[in-house]
C-alpha cells in the first residue's frame, strides 16, 4: 500500500520572492531582503578591498584603485548607495511600523475590508518619496564625478 | 458576461491521490458558469456530472466556516467567496493552499494550523481558576473595550493567511500569522489575564519576531481580521512589557448578581394553562 501521509508543499524560498498579485509592502518586505543582502555581499567586498589588499602596500592598493576605476564598478556603486537608502529608510518604516506606530487603532471589519498597512499607505509613500529624492541625489553626484 | 448568459470556463484543478499518484498533476475540467456563480460552485458541478473523486473541503459555501480555501489563479481565496467571473479569463487554475501538507487533490492538512492556534492559548484566562472554570455570571466588558480586538474575533482558521505568509512558506514551525493574531485578540480582551503566559510562548524563536511585515496574510484574510497589525501591535507589548512600560491591566470582574426583579408579564387570559 501507498504512503498515506500528507505530502508535503511549502512554498520554501521560492515563497519569499513569489508575490502573487499582492501591494506594495509585499514587494517592499521582497526589495528589502533583495537589498540586506546585496548590502552584505558589498560590506564583505569592500572589507576585503581596504584591509587585505591595503596591507600589501602602496603598489597593490593602487592598482586595486585602478582595476576598480572602471563604469562597471561605478555603476554598482551607486546601485550600492541606492540600496542603502531604501534599505534604511524602509527599515526605520519598518521598526516604527512593527512597533505599533502609525498604523492606527483597530476598526470593526465592515466589508469591503482595508487592512491597517493599506489604510496608513500614506507612511510607505513618504518612505518611497525620500528614497526618490536620496537616489536623485546621489544621480546627480554620480553623474557630475561622484565626490573623488 | 450579463444576465444569464451561461459561458464555459475551463477549471484547471490540481489532482493528488496519495494511493495512486507519485506527485501532484492538473486536470481540466469545462463548467458552465453564469452570473454570480462561485468557484465552489463549479467544483461541486465538477463533482456532481464530471467526476466524483474530485476532492474538495466544503460546508457552509457562505464564508463562514473556512472550509473551502485554495489558490485560485496563484492566489489564497475561499472558494465560496469568489465569483468565477473576478478574474475576467476563461481558465481558472485550483491548487490546494500551500505551506500545509496536501491530504488528497484539494485538501490540505490544517493540523498544524490548529496545533498552533491552540498553543498560544486562546482562551479567556482568569487568575482564579475556579471562577474561570465554573463563573457564576458573565464579566463585564465596556464597548471601548470590545472595539480594541473585535476585528480580530472574526478568524475562521481557513489557513488562507498562512498561503500567504513568505515566512510561513519557509519556517515550518512558525506560529503563523493565524496563531499570533489569536494570541493578541486574547492578550487584548480586557476580561482575560493571561498576557504574560502568552507572551512566553510567542517571544521565543520560531515566534512573532520571524514576522517581517509583509502584510500579505492581510490581504488574503476574507474575513478583514488583518492578522499582520494584531502581530505588530502584540510586539508592541512584548517591548512594553519588556522595558516596563506596560500599563497595569487588572481583568474585568463579574456582573453583579441582580437585586432587583421585575414583576412577571401576567399570562394572557386566553392562553390554554398547563392541568
Amino acid at each position: 500500500m501507498a504512503d498515506n501521509r500528507p505530502r508535503e508543499n511549502s512554498l520554501g524560498i521560492a515563497g519569499w520572492v513569489w508575490a502573487g498579485n499582492y501591494t506594495l509592502e509585499r514587494y517592499l518586505y521582497l526589495l528589502h531582503r533583495v537589498t540586506g543582502l546585496g548590502l552584505i555581499l558589498f560590506g564583505i567586498f569592500h572589507l576585503t578591498a581596504t584591509t587585505i589588499f591595503r596591507v600589501q602596500g602602496e603598489a597593490v592598493w593602487n592598482a586595486t584603485m585602478e582595476f576598480l576605476n572602471n563604469p562597471v564598478f561605478m555603476v554598482g556603486e551607486f546601485l550600492v548607495v541606492t540600496a542603502f537608502a531604501f534599505h534604511a529608510l524602509n527599515g526605520l518604516r519598518l521598526i516604527l511600523q512593527e512597533l505599533g506606530f502609525t498604523l492606527g487603532k483597530p476598526v470593526p471589519p465592515i466589508y469591503p475590508f482595508k487592512d491597517a498597512i493599506r489604510r496608513k499607505r500614506l507612511w510607505t509613500l513618504v518612505t518611497l518619496a525620500a528614497v526618490m529624492v536620496l537616489v536623485v541625489f546621489f544621480f546627480i553626484d554620480f553623474a557630475a564625478g561622484g565626490p573623488g | 458576461m450579463s444576465g444569464d448568459a451561461v459561458k464555459n470556463i475551463i477549471f484547471r484543478v490540481q489532482r493528488y491521490n496519495p494511493e495512486k499518484d507519485e506527485r501532484p498533476h492538473f486536470e481540466e475540467f469545462t463548467v458552465p458558469v453564469k452570473h454570480g456563480t462561485t468557484v465552489l460552485e463549479g467544483l461541486l458541478y465538477i463533482k456532481e456530472n464530471l467526476d466524483s473523486s474530485l476532492a474538495f473541503r466544503t460546508s457552509c459555501r457562505m464564508g463562514i466556516c473556512g472550509s473551502c480555501g485554495m489558490l485560485v489563479n496563484n492566489n489564497p481565496h475561499l472558494a465560496c467567496h469568489t465569483q468565477v467571473e473576478e478574474f475576467h479569463s476563461n481558465k481558472l487554475t485550483l491548487k490546494p493552499l500551500p505551506n500545509l501538507p496536501i491530504i488528497k487533490d484539494l485538501v490540505p492538512d490544517l493540523t498544524t494550523l490548529f496545533e498552533k492556534h491552540r498553543s498560544v492559548k486562546p482562551y479567556i484566562i482568569r487568575p482564579d481558576e475556579e471562577e474561570m472554570e465554573k463563573p457564576a455570571a458573565e464579566f463585564t466588558q465596556k464597548q471601548k473595550e470590545l472595539d480594541e480586538f473585535l476585528q480580530f474575533t472574526y478568524c475562521i482558521k481557513c489557513g488562507l493567511c498562512i498561503a500567504a505568509c513568505p515566512t510561513s512558506a519557509s519556517d515550518k514551525k512558525f506560529l503563523g500569522p493565524q496563531a499570533l493574531g489569536q494570541a493578541f485578540r486574547y492578550c487584548a480582551d480586557s476580561r482575560d489575564a493571561g498576557q504574560d503566559q502568552r507572551l512566553a510562548i510567542v517571544d521565543a524563536e520560531h515566534g512573532l519576531w520571524n514576522c517581517h511585515f509583509a502584510a500579505a496574510c492581510s490581504e488574503a484574510c476574507p474575513k478583514g481580521v488583518d492578522p499582520a497589525f494584531a502581530i505588530q501591535l502584540l510586539r508592541r507589548r512584548v517591548v512594553g512589557s519588556a522595558i516596563g512600560a506596560a500599563k497595569a491591566h487588572t481583568p474585568a470582574g463579574v456582573v453583579a448578581p441582580q437585586t432587583e426583579t421585575r414583576a412577571k408579564v401576567p399570562v394572557p387570559e386566553f392562553t390554554v394553562k398547563p392541568k
